[in-house]
C-alpha cells in the first residue's frame, strides 16, 4: 500500500511529522492540511506555511470496530476529530488513551507513531496520532 | 566548556510484569522477579519503534534545551533495534524534528552502548567547534526470544541529550570521557536474525564487569579523581542487580546509583539505559554535584563520563521527571504482549 504511493506518501512528510498547513495572513485563519488558495478571500488571499499546534480537544470520536484494508489487526480503535489550537480540525487515531477518557472536550496532544507498516520490505510511514492528556 | 544543554526521554505506556511472562512459561516468577531485581518492563506497542521513541525523545530534549531543531548540527542515533536494516533512523528523526538538511546524521550500533558513543561524537564535535549543537539519542525496543532468560528484561525506551558549548547554556558539563573496548563474544545478533544469541559464560564477569571497571578505572586515573569524589553513579543496567554490584565494587554507595536505576521498572532498555538513568539524575541533581556514568555494550566496550551539574540546571530541568513519567503505564498480559511486539505469526 505504502510503497505503491511512495512519492505521494513522501510529498506528505511535513504534514505527517510536524502538521505543516499554512495560514492567510490576509483574514488570519489557519489551515490544515494546506490549501492553494484560501477559501475565504480568494484572489486577496495571502497564503503563508504554518505549522499548527500539537495540542488541541476531541470535538466528536468514534470506536471503529470493521477496518479498512491494512488496519484489521489494529481494532478496536478510536478515531476521532480534534479541535487544535488555532482551531483548525483534523480526523487521527487516538492511542495510548483509556476508553473511558476519550470524551468530547478531552485534552489530546500529538504523538508520532507508525501509521503503516503491513510490508515486511517495504517503506514504513510514520505520521501523527493523538492521545488524551489529564 | 562543553556538555548537556538539554535532556529528554520516552518510554511505551505499556508494561508486563516478569510474573506475568514466567507464568507462561510455567517458571517461578517471584524467584526470577527477585534474583533478577527486575519487577516490570516497558512494551513498545506495534506502532512503535526505534525511531518512533526517539522523536518524542528528541522533541522533549529540545524543549528542555529551549532550542529549535533547526539549530542542530548533528543527530546520532543510536540503536540494536533500527527500523530499517538500511535507512538512517537519523534522518527520519531530523525531519520530525525539523532539523535543518544542513545536518550530519548517522545511525550507530553498538549493542546497549551505541547512544553513549554519540555523545562521545557530539561532544568532540562541538568541542573542535564544528558544530554548535548535537543531538545523541540512545534507543531500543529489544527483543528476547520467547522463554530465553533476556525476555524477562528486554524493554523499550528512548533517552536523547543534547550537547552543546555555551557557558550560559550547558546544563552539565562533560568533564571528561574514557573508553575500554575489546573483542568479546558475549552477545550478538546476525543479520536476519530476529532475536539475539548470548553465551552464558561470558556474561557477567569478562564482559559487563571487565569493561565498566577499565572504562571507569581509565577515566579516574586520567582525571585524578576516586570513585567517592562523586555524588551520583550511573552503571548500564541490563538487571537491577549487576549496577548494584559494580558500584559495590568501586566502593560507591547503593543511595548513590538508586536516582538513575531504572531498569527495575522499565526492563532493560539496551541503548537508552545508561541515558535514561542520566536523565533521571538531572532531574534531581544540584548545581555543584558530580555524576559519574558508565554504559556497557556488548561485544564489548564501556564508555565513561565524568559529569558536573552547573546553576544552569535549575531553570531547564525536564517538565515531567523520569520517575514520574514511568508512573503512567497500563499492564499487558503475554498474549496482548505477543500481539505489540508482532511475536505471533502472520502478524
Ligand atoms: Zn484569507
Amino acid at each position: 500500500m505504502v510503497h505503491n504511493s511512495l512519492p505521494l506518501q513522501w510529498r506528505k512528510y511535513p504534514e505527517r511529522y510536524y502538521l505543516r498547513g499554512n495560514y492567510c495572513e490576509n483574514c488570519k485563519t489557519s489551515f490544515f492540511p494546506q490549501r492553494q488558495i484560501c477559501p475565504n478571500c480568494r484572489r486577496k488571499g495571502k497564503l503563508v506555511e504554518k505549522e499548527t499546534p500539537y495540542t488541541g480537544k476531541i470535538v466528536s470520536w468514534t470506536e471503529v470496530s470493521v477496518a479498512p484494508f491494512g488496519f484489521e489487526n489494529e481494532t478496536p480503535y478510536f478515531l476521532a476529530i480534534i479541535e487544535l489550537e488555532n482551531k483548525v480540525k483534523i480526523l487521527s487515531q487516538i492511542v495510548d488513551s483509556k476508553k473511558e477518557k476519550i470524551k468530547t472536550g478531552a485534552k489530546v496532544k500529538k504523538l508520532f507513531r507508525k501509521i503503516s507498516d503491513i510490508d515486511p520490505e517495504g517503506a514504513i510511514a510514520y505520521g501523527y496520532k493523538f492521545k488524551v492528556v489529564d | 566548556m562543553a556538555g548537556i544543554v538539554g535532556y529528554g526521554v520516552q518510554v511505551p505506556l505499556r508494561r508486563i510484569t516478569v510474573e506475568e511472562i514466567a507464568r507462561v512459561w510455567k517458571k517461578d516468577g517471584k524467584k526470577i522477579s527477585a534474583g533478577i531485581g527486575v519487577k516490570e518492563k516497558a512494551v513498545a506497542a506495534f506502532d512503535e519503534d526505534a525511531c518512533t521513541l526517539s522523536v518524542e525523545a528528541a522533541r522533549k530534549a529540545l524543549e528542555t534545551a529551549k532550542i529549535p531543531g533547526q539549530k542542530l548540527g548533528a543527530i546520532f542515533v543510536g540503536s540494536e533495534s533500527h527500523p530499517y536494516a538500511v535507512k538512517p533512523t537519523a534522518a527520519i528523526v531530523g525531519d520530525a524534528i525539523q532539523a535543518s538538511p544542513e545536518l550530519m546524521a548517522a545511525d550507530l550500533q553498538f549493542a546497549c552502548k551505541a547512544g553513549t558513543a554519540g555523545v562521545q561524537i557530539c561532544l568532540g564535535l562541538v568541542k573542535s567547534g564544528m558544530i554548535e549543537y548535537g543531538l545523541a539519542i540512545g534507543t531500543d525496543t529489544a527483543q528476547g526470544r520467547p522463554n530465553d532468560a533476556l525476555e524477562f528484561t528486554a524493554g523499550s525506551g528512548a533517552g536523547a541529550l543534547i550537547i552543546g558549548g555555551k557557558e550560559n547554556e550547558v546544563i552539565a558539563e562533560i568533564q571528561d570521557t574514557y573508553s575500554f573496548t575489546t573483542d568479546t563474544p558475549d552477545f550478538w545478533r546476525r543479520q536476519h536474525a530476529e532475536f539475539p544469541q548470548h553465551a552464558g559464560r561470558f556474561t557477567g564477569e569478562p564482559a559487563y564487569f571487565k569493561h565498566i571497571t577499565g572504562a571507569v578505572k581509565g577515566l579516574l586515573a586520567k582525571i585524578k579523581m576516586s570513585p567517592n569524589d562523586f555524588d551520583y553513579a550511573v552503571f548500564h543496567q541490563p538487571n537491577g542487580k549487576f549496577p548494584k554490584q559494580i558500584a559495590k565494587s568501586f566502593g560507591i554507595e547503593e543511595k548513590k546509583i538508586i536516582q538513575g536505576l531504572i531498569t527495575p521498572m522499565i526492563g532493560n532498555t539496551y541503548s537508552g539505559s545508561s541515558m535514561i538513568g542520566l536523565c533521571s539524575v538531572l532531574d534531581i541533581a544540584k548545581p555543584g554535584e558530580k555524576i559519574l556514568v558508565a554504559s556497557y555494550g556488548s561485544g564489548a566496550g564501556s564508555d565513561a563520563f565524568s559529569i558536573t551539574v552547573t546553576k544552569n540546571i535549575e531553570n531547564k530541568r525536564a517538565k515531567v521527571p523520569v520517575l514520574e513519567m514511568i508512573k503512567e503505564k497500563e499492564y499487558a498480559d503475554y498474549a496482548e504482549y505477543a500481539k505489540h511486539r508482532k511475536k505471533i505469526k502472520g502478524l
